[in-house]
């Protein structure tokens, strides 16, 4: 569909099957060696195979001719000579074919491994923004289920393929060496059937495509409903929850029985193609028979043939249907791996070391969708040591400001600078390491408390984990635990409340020894009395340190340096607590209207 | 396992009908070679073309009703495992929705999550894929079988001898492969766990940039499943070409064999002949057998998860006599406890702890053994309002979970409007709520459908709720307005515009009972103050419980209850708590501070 601007649409755009075979191909690539040897083998076992028969077929001449001769004359030395040689062809086309079999499967277990490991690198490079506007569940889809149908694929197809194409060109080559006018007979059959599977391809193809991403979209609402389970039978939702994945359901099996449906019809028509060219060599055999072109025998040994040579072609046009779902499912892969990445440092980007602290911000503006800003001309100074308070109505814009200082998000104009100099200037990793963060949303991973406090220093000891544990208020409640320190938490957190997960969050940053502190919201969710001996913590924590703070409670930020009041994306009133109370301006009325 | 055969059971009809179209399709397709021959062997040398030419046209029809019948077939199959499968996940789907709160964290959420995905994926492929392939198969192997007993009883023989030998291998191995299957399936949980683990935390990842150190991570767990699934494979990979194997030795004995026959004059060399091609017969469908088994020994590991899930019996309610009790004599009894007559929701010494049903259950749900809540008594009277102040990790959910009755109080009474909750239906109790939860969820929908849920409520109703809520301002600022398509998770929205919508979401249908727990954590103290009081002016007759962090939230409710360590340490109004409650009296200090109370003095 050229021309049309049809950007919007990708979905559904042709897709790139050249492309795609050559990126599995490429993963192929680094087994090159091993792909070549099971190859040679399994020509090898399918030669073996090939054999076993004419060495049957020597040994029952040799019966038979003792057979003309009378009881007895058989020459049963010789027999027993081609019966073995059948038993080594064939005992060793059997070993052969089995490691070729192990060996494949090991491949494209490993080429999975591989693709697995592309994808989460590949997530550790995306921006945030990536996941803001991804489903988990989806992107999980890819990597449990799309993977794992080209590694299927790998492993069975690629070498069914390519034995099968040996079959076909071998029985091909001794059909034209017993007989070129019976292969003209049914030689029609080969363009027909190269002609069907490909018209057949171009149909089904996108609704392969379809497939995978319904079963995509269908994997992705199950999984927000079942996240979001408790709310749903608060409101007794669940009928509804169900007829919508109902719908959602039907959707993914009707993409299911679409391109199923229509990819089953296809090994059947192709027998049918080989059967006409059957049929068509008996007629012609006869015909040709009558003609004295050919003889008896050699319309049985070409029918022998003949049908070695359809019966791959059935089994391809089976094989198809899996490469298809498999592309498919590949090309959701790559299409993830194709994603644009965070921003790369500039080049020559310094290590920011030995960082005081300074942070500024120049007119920056920024909007997570162009035509939205969030953020407009904030200008903003911390010194070394400055506590900057930042407040604001909800959605103001405040969280953003964090975004921006971790560059999690760049600026659309305006730069931020840290010491000095342009934080773009410096590697992403080290300008981030130098700011401890503890967020609104806490997160803990499946590990004992030890690790998730010590996560962001590798090679905290055990006193200093403690320590910080202690800092954060949050060592008596662990000692507590059945294990202590080794005690494990289960993924989201578990049974633990959003308080102790935020404490947990607070001693990681407390060991996380840096210049720059970024707390958003950090304290809204504990309870007032851990809250008095964390803001104890938290002070020593910011002490010499540059720190940013969003909260909402205002007893937290009377002590900050500069408090930024941000309304409607932009600076409203900046100063201290008593100047901004002296002022009587927004921040007053904010801070009045709590008593209300 | 079982699961496959229920699910098939319930479409035996068109699934007999799908394999007797297929059984059709397979004799026609085994038809035409022997025509063949026949045309060949006989027709041929006869030398009448007139039979030639018919022959071949019975040829070309039986090929064109077999590909008929297969496609057929094959489409019927499809249809089938399609809509089986269909109902598997619909099934599983809304088993899961419906799981009681304990249920749902022993199976845990990921775990739930790849029981919906991919186990029910493996499930439909081989509803489907039996279908189609167990009727080529055995009639290639019986009809082999039995065809060469007939020629040469004694040469069949072989055939009968290997035949249970070829059985037994399938089943030994089919026994040892699905339990590495069900390991392999494991192992790909923990690989999932740390994907999600990545995509939720990805902040943190990156701020800390623990790339490197996750990747390793990640590479761990990868290894670990790619090594079990190699082993699983591997061991599923031995049949085929076992089986070949024997065969073909069986085949090298039948032509030892039958030569020693056709050279005592037992038989003509020509049987030998015959006897490969149905040897070669009965090959391909003990192929075709081995296949159907490696498809049934993959998923019947997924099958069995999901079965898991379906058949799980949630615990009995606890107390479930007295509930029917108290719902026979609700009447009766609000009527003897005239103290009672206006208490709309009563938490009678209730006692409650965490993780019984699930003593297997991992992590530190022991610790969570211990009480959460200990001997909770209150009372709240219609339209009044309950504030619950206490420490993180106190029990202040907790009265939420056993008031709503996701879990169940093991001791004590909880009634709602004069009945033991247990004994409502609970569709009929969670009615009555509008409820907003610690980190409650918004939903990739529209707003509207956020904040209607399925209720039906009408459009002014949901835009009341939002100008109650606070959100109305910003709602009307959309292009879209109440039609705005929220992202996943809400992450479009900030974290007060979610909470905001959720409040909305929870007075929508003008409920009886409002529950906010933590829901204005993210809201200014303004903008706190403005809902409450809008709350409270359109919503007299709501009874509300406010769980809440600040002081200042809850001090205007009609009563507050102060809890430590699930215990309630205080239970009374503002001013009483201030005399009597001296945790209470150190919280408002410090939240007010001297210059807060000062102002709060001045108004």
């Amino acid at each position: 569909m050229p021309g049309r601007g049809d950007r919007g649409r990708v979905k559904e755009r042709p897709k790139d099957t050249k492309g795609t075979m050559l990126r599995i191909l490429s993963y192929m690539m680094v087994h090159k060696w091993k792909v070549l040897l099971f190859l040679v083998l399994a020509i090898l076992s399918n030669l073996g195979n090939l054999l076993g028969p004419r060495f049957a077929g020597n040994a029952i001449s040799v019966a038979e001719e003792g057979y003309k001769i009378g009881v007895g004359a058989v020459d049963m030395p010789r027999v027993a000579q081609f019966a073995l040689y059948m038993l080594i062809a064939y005992v060793g086309s059997n070993i052969l074919s089995f490691l070729v079999h192990i060996g494949m499967m090991r491949v494209g277990r490993t080429i999975a491994k591989q693709m697995r490991t592309d994808v989460f690198e590949k997530l550790e490079k995306l921006p945030v923004s990536y996941f803001d506007r991804n489903q988990a569940g989806d992107i999980i889809s890819r990597v449990s289920y799309d993977i794992d149908v080209v590694s299927t694929s790998l492993s069975s197809d690629v070498i069914q393929i390519l034995t099968s194409l040996i079959t076909v060109v071998g029985s091909f080559v001794m059909m034209c060496l017993i007989s070129i006018p019976l292969v003209l007979c049914m030689v029609f059959t080969i363009p027909v059937s190269i002609a069907f599977t490909r018209m057949m391809s171009k149909k089904t193809r996108p609704l392969y495509a379809k497939r995978s991403a319904a079963y995509g979209q269908m994997n992705g609402f199950a999984e927000e409903m079942f996240t979001g389970q408790k709310t749903i039978l608060a409101y007794a939702y669940e009928d509804e929850t169900s007829r919508k994945f109902s719908d959602i359901n039907r959707t993914a099996a009707e993409a299911y029985k679409n391109a199923d449906g229509l990819g089953m019809t296809m090994g059947p028509t192709i027998g049918l193609i080989s059967n006409i060219g059957l049929a068509a060599i008996g007629m012609g055999g006869a015909v040709l028979y009558l003609f004295e072109i050919v003889g008896l025998g050699q319309i049985s040994s070409f029918v022998l043939y003949s049908r070695k040579f359809s019966g791959p072609i059935n089994e391809i046009s089976n094989i198809i249907n899996e490469i298809f779902s498999a592309l498919a499912a590949a090309e959701r892969v790559f299409a993830l791996l194709d994603q644009p990445e965070e921003a790369k440092d500039i080049y020559g980007a310094e290590v920011l070391t030995d960082c005081r602290g300074h942070v500024e911000a120049e007119e920056i503006t920024f909007g997570y969708t162009p035509e939205k800003e969030i953020l407009h001309d904030v200008s903003l100074e911390a010194k070394p040591g400055e506590t900057i308070a930042i407040v604001g109505p909800t959605g103001a814009g405040k969280t953003t400001i964090i975004n921006l200082l971790m560059r999690f998000y760049d600026p659309v104009s305006g730069r931020i600078l840290v010491d000095e100099r342009d934080h773009t200037d410096y590697t992403m990793e080290s300008l981030r390491r130098n700011y401890a963060m503890v967020l609104q949303d806490t997160w803990v991973f499946r590990g004992t408390i030890y690790d998730n406090i010590a996560y962001g220093k590798e090679d905290a000891t055990m006193e200093e984990v403690v320590a910080a544990a202690k800092a954060a208020r949050i060592h008596s409640f662990i000692m507590r635990l059945p294990e202590g320190y080794e005690t494990v938490i289960s993924e989201d957190g578990g049974n633990i409340s959003k308080g102790q997960k935020q404490l947990l969050t607070i001693a990681r940053a407390m060991l996380y020894n840096t210049n720059m502190l970024i707390l958003d919201e950090a304290t809204s969710n504990v309870d007032t009395n851990t809250e008095r001996q964390v803001q104890k913590a938290i002070r020593s924590l910011m002490k010499g340190k540059t720190s940013f703070v969003i909260a909402h409670r205002l007893s937290t930020i009377q002590n900050a340096d500069q408090i930024l009041v941000i309304d409607h994306g932009g600076i409203r009133e900046r100063g201290t607590h008593e100047e901004l109370m002296q002022k009587r301006g927004f921040y007053y009325q904010m801070y009045a209207s709590q008593f209300d | 396992m079982k699961l496959i055969f229920r699910s098939m059971a319930r479409y035996k009809k068109p699934i007999a009908i799908a394999i007797l179209i297929k059984l059709f399709g397979t004799i026609f397709e085994l038809l035409l070679p022997y025509i063949l021959e026949h045309i060949i062997d006989e027709v041929v040398p006869a030398g009448d073309l007139v039979l030639v030419l018919s022959w071949g046209l019975a040829m070309f029809v039986s090929a064109v009703l077999c590909r008929t019948f297969n496609v057929m077939a094959n489409r019927k199959s499809v249809d089938n495992a399609n809509r089986s499968s269909y109902e598997i996940r619909q099934a599983l789907f809304e088993k899961t929705i419906n799981l009681s709160g304990e249920t749902f964290d022993t199976f845990g959420l990921p775990s739930l999550i790849s029981r919906m995905t991919s186990d029910s994926y493996n499930v439909q492929t081989v509803v489907q894929q039996l279908q189609t392939l167990c009727v080529r198969a055995p009639m290639m192997l019986f009809g082999g079988i039995v065809v060469s007993l007939f020629m040469d009883w004694e040469l069949a023989m072989i055939l009968v001898v290997l035949m249970p030998v070829l059985l037994l291998i399938i089943l030994l191995v089919v026994r040892k492969g699905i339990p590495m299957f069900t390991v392999v399936q494991q192992k790909l949980d923990v690989v999932v766990r740390v994907m999600r683990e990545n995509i939720t935390g990805i902040r943190v990842v990156k701020a800390l940039s623990k790339e490197s150190y996750e990747k390793k991570r990640f590479g761990a767990a990868n290894e670990d499943m790619t090594s079990q699934d190699i082993k699983a494979a591997s061991i599923m990979a031995i049949p085929g070409p076992l089986m070949q194997l024997f065969l073909n030795v069986g085949l090298t004995v039948v032509v030892l064999f039958g030569a020693f026959r056709v050279n005592a004059g037992h038989m003509r060399p020509g049987v030998i002949l015959a006897f490969l091609t149905y040897f070669n017969m009965i090959a391909m469908g003990v192929m075709g057998l081995t296949r159907i088994f490696m498809t049934i020994s993959k998923a019947s590991a997924s099958a069995d998860r999901i079965d898991e899930v379906l058949q799980c019996v949630e615990p009995e309610p606890k107390r479930a006599a007295i509930s029917e009790h108290v719902a026979d004599n609700a009447a009766n009894e609000v009527a003897q406890d005239p103290a009672d007559e206006e208490a709309f929701i009563v938490f009678d010494h209730v006692n409650f702890s965490y993780g019984e049903g699930s003593a297997d259950h991992e992590g530190f749900m022991g610790l969570e053994r211990e009480k959460a809540l200990s001997d909770i008594t209150f009372k709240i009277r219609k339209g009044e309002s309950l504030g619950i102040i206490g420490p993180t990790g106190c029990g202040k959910t907790t009265i939420v979970n056993l008031l709503m009755h996701f879990y169940e109080a093991d001791e004590g009474k909880i009634t709602v409007d004069g009945r033991d909750v247990a004994s409502y239906e609970k569709d009929e109790l969670r009615r009555k709520f509008g409820t907003v939860f610690q980190n409650d969820r918004i939903f990739q929908d529209t707003l509207k459908e956020n904040i209607n849920f399925g209720r039906n409520v009408s459009e002014e109703a949901m835009w009341a709720a939002a100008h109650d809520a606070q959100v109305a301002d910003y709602i009307e600022t959309l292009p879209e307005g109440l039609s705005y398509e929220a992202a996943i998770a809400g992450a479009n929205l900030s974290g007060g515009q979610k909470q905001r919508i959720l409040v909305a979401r929870a007075l929508a249908a003008d409920p009886e009972i409002l529950i906010l727990d933590d829901s204005s954590s993210a809201l200014d103290y303004k903008t706190d103050a403005a809902m409450r009081r809008a709350i409270a002016k359109h919503h007299p007759d709501t009874t509300t419980i406010m769980i809440a962090q600040r002081v200042s939230s809850v001090m205007n409710m009609t009563q507050i209850l102060v809890m430590e360590d699930g215990k309630a340490i205080g239970l009374g109004d503002h001013e009483s708590l201030l005399a009597t409650c001296e945790t209470y009296r150190e919280v408002y200090e410090v939240q007010m501070g001297a210059l807060g109370a000062a102002a709060a003095e001045g108004r």
